[in-house]
């Protein structure tokens, strides 16, 4: 592949290659030096116009763990907000060497179009474009869950597994792109949150959706994964309040108890506790937040090897 | 002034005769005794009247770095257009006598199209107070237009009190209709594609449920209204029902929303991002149908200049807008003659006539007929429409060389401003080309 910008599209053969790899790459972590030779001589541009440390850094481990050099470029406090754009800003750090950009920008399609403008020859990384797509976050999702229900999971799909979305599906990059990933991967979605936070349109997406929490919840879904609300979207406009918000769609104690045993909860982070998730859940066996960063490095060491890996 | 006799050609009707230009006039062609009269074999071109543009952004006042008033009418005059409207939303804002008159005037000097200022409706159009549209209206700019155009006039009262004072002063307030709170940071169409490419979405009822509004405002006060850049099939239904009912409503469609649709969107390439928003295939065909069933009265180009920075961007921060100036004829021809729906005659009314009616300005009720103002465009509907070369911006969406239309002569009150598909420069204007 020349560029990760979406699952959408993703065909399924590209993804299990991606997750296998991350799989090959997971055990280099476990190493007393973590560390291989593989991208020694790539540059890699983190171009992030949107406040993001976790994805940042994750770009960063993994990068660093396949030898490749690092430069960050965070949008506060920079050039853009002196008006420099999006294609003065890429074309910049391409200047400079960068084979791969890995971007966030706050306008949907942001990576798209930097991919396929032709302002820069670099891959392209999409790490979260507006409330577009964040297809890594929807990788490392697919290796979690993978590693969580197949004894071997190479070379496996997702096939008979259920996965619940939960919140703010209009808004979220990471729901579409699991979304998209799921269905590539044969696991069957439902998609829980208040009406006014579903998009127009979601009944031609391939998933179930409703309004109730607890009906999805007795279905006895294999795997929860709660979208992080944001706050200005509960005040008001769209839900009436936070407490309605808790009420109807947090995964409290009460709803995490009626989960099978082998379900699992899910979370992109950052978490926003007791309002989505109750600390309890987060903190919980079930909880596989932590797994979830872990798989992270390697999913994006292995996009980073797909994309540089025969060009270093 | 030269005279022109113009040989063979087709006139609307579909018949084939001769036109004379003499003194800015048609005349009749045994009146042409001047030694200097220029002939111009017209065998398969068609003769339309000068094309009028009820919805043009000339940028000058402000944003000369994206289109003049020279360039602006050069562009029209390309597209075989003779008359523009300017819409008020330049830099200043065109809210006093004192822009519009200007913009009239710069309009003359440059000397390409007849250029008519549209005031603003309200101050700054801010949407809060009227803008000075009694001095507006009895300046130099004689504004018959009032249009807050790029922003709609969301306040109800105050869309109110403008109907009431547009029509004491024998003018017509063209309407953005967009509820601004429905379309809180809209990027496109509202629906699937919207969903999947994760854009804010513009829905079409933001649009109809504005007209809806105005138009039962409109037959309240017993005022006319017209419409801008209609878009969605669910509008037309509004418009019919209230045209049925007897209200004085106008509409317009722009020739982008005729032939393109969302789903171009889907390359996040600024070029399709335009306001109202690319719809989809079923809304294109219901325009179609309603300017073939003369629900939408007119054909209005919405030209929207834009420099190249402003579309060299991520979708979400580009501008809004596309030129339309060139290639509104070329878009005419291809979804709506081409399959039957409108003859010439129709053409010519939906293009000149009609938006003339509208706009209140005279000379284009009785086209092409001797002793009439000589605004006249010779297509050649057969040869590919060529890029547009008018206009200072090339924000143009439509790929070349597949739409049908070459505006290969335009005169505007007998001088000729286009020669051979090419423009007349502006010292050869009134000299005419060397015969």
């Amino acid at each position: 592949m020349k560029h990760l910008l979406g699952t959408e599209g993703l065909a399924k053969v590209d993804a299990i290659r991606l997750l296998d790899l991350a799989e090959e790459f997971s055990a280099v972590a476990t190493r007393q030096v973590p560390k291989l030779p593989t991208l020694r001589g790539v540059t890699m541009v983190n171009l992030f116009f949107e406040d993001s440390t976790r994805t940042r850094l994750s770009f960063e481990a993994a990068a660093k763990r396949l030898s490749a050099d690092v430069m960050t470029f965070q949008a506060q406090g920079s050039s853009v907000s002196k008006g420099e754009s999006l294609k003065d800003t890429a074309q910049t750090l391409e200047a400079m060497g960068a084979d791969v950009i890995v971007i966030r920008h706050p306008a949907s399609g942001a990576a798209v179009r930097l991919a396929e403008s032709g302002w820069v020859q670099s891959s392209i990384i999409n790490a979260g474009d507006g409330t577009h797509e964040h297809p890594t976050q929807a990788l490392l999702d697919a290796a979690t869950l993978r590693r969580r229900f197949r004894t071997d999971p190479r070379g496996e799909d997702l096939t008979g597994l259920s996965v619940v979305i939960v919140g703010d599906i209009a808004h979220s990059r990471v729901a579409r792109s699991n979304v998209f990933l799921l269905a590539t991967m044969g696991a069957s979605v439902t998609l829980v949150g208040p009406a006014e936070l579903m998009p127009r349109g979601v009944e031609m997406w391939p998933v179930t959706v409703t309004h109730n929490f607890d009906e999805a919840l007795e279905a006895k879904p294999d795997a929860v994964m709660m979208l992080r609300v944001q706050y200005e979207r509960i005040r008001g406009e769209y839900v009436p309040s936070a407490s309605e918000y808790v009420r109807d769609f947090c995964l409290t104690t009460s709803r995490a108890a009626r989960l099978p045993e082998r379900s699992i909860v899910m979370h992109p982070g950052p978490m926003n506790r007791g309002v989505e998730i109750a600390s309890e859940v987060a903190d919980s066996p079930r909880s596989v937040v932590l797994e979830q960063v872990t798989n992270g490095v390697s999913v994006r060491m292995a996009t980073l090897f797909d994309l540089r890996g025969e060009k270093a | 002034m030269s005279d022109y006799l113009i040989r063979g050609v087709q006139l609307p009707s579909g018949v084939s005769a001769d036109l004379a230009l003499k003194d800015g006039v048609f005349v009749s062609p045994k009146d042409l005794t001047g030694s200097d009269t220029i002939t111009i074999d017209a065998e398969g071109l068609v003769a339309l009247p000068g094309l009028v543009d009820l919805h043009t952004h000339l940028r000058q006042p402000g944003m000369e770095q994206a289109e003049t008033i020279l360039s602006g009418s050069q562009s029209a005059a390309l597209g075989g257009y003779t008359a523009v409207h300017a819409m008020a939303n330049t830099n200043p804002v065109a809210d006093n006598a004192g822009i519009t008159d200007a913009v009239a005037r710069m309009g003359v000097e440059a000397g390409y199209v007849t250029v008519r200022p549209v005031g603003a409706v309200t101050r700054g159009l801010a949407g809060e107070e009227l803008a000075a549209m009694s001095s507006m209206a009895r300046g130099a700019g004689a504004v018959r237009v009032f249009s807050d155009d790029g922003k709609c006039v969301a306040d109800s009262l105050v869309m109110r009190r403008a109907l009431e004072h547009a029509s004491a002063l024998g003018a017509v307030i063209a309407q953005h209709a967009q509820d601004p709170r429905l379309t809180l940071d809209a990027q496109m169409n509202e629906g699937a594609l919207s969903a999947k490419l994760g854009l804010q979405g513009w829905p079409s009822v933001a649009e109809e449920s504005i007209i809806a509004r105005d138009v039962l405002l409109a037959e309240y006060v017993g005022a006319r209204l017209h419409i801008c850049h209609l878009s969605t099939a669910g509008s037309i239904e509004v418009i019919e029902w209230a045209k049925k009912r007897g209200i004085l409503v106008t509409a317009e469609v722009t020739p982008h929303h005729l032939l393109l649709t969302e789903d171009l969107v889907e390359s996040y390439n600024p070029l399709f991002k335009v306001n109202p928003p690319l719809r989809r295939r079923e809304d294109t065909m219901a325009l179609r149908d309603a300017v073939a069933r003369g629900v939408i009265d007119i054909v209005a180009t919405d030209h929207a200049p834009h420099p190249s920075e402003s579309k060299d961007c991520a979708f979400g921060e580009a501008a809004f807008g596309m030129v339309g100036l060139e290639m509104a004829l070329p878009v005419v021809i291809e979804t709506l003659v081409k399959p039957g729906l409108l003859s010439w005659e129709d053409v010519a009314r939906v293009m000149s006539s009609t938006p003339a009616t509208i706009g209140s300005l005279s000379g284009y009720d009785k086209p092409l007929i001797v002793g009439e103002p000589a605004h006249l465009t010779l297509v050649d509907a057969t040869t590919p429409a060529v890029a547009p070369r008018g206009s200072f911006s090339r924000n143009d969406p439509y790929p070349q060389g597949t739409l049908p239309g070459r505006v290969m002569h335009t005169f505007h009150g007998g001088v000729m401003t286009v020669h051979n598909g090419e423009l007349v420069a502006s010292e050869d204007l009134l000299r005419g080309p060397s015969a």
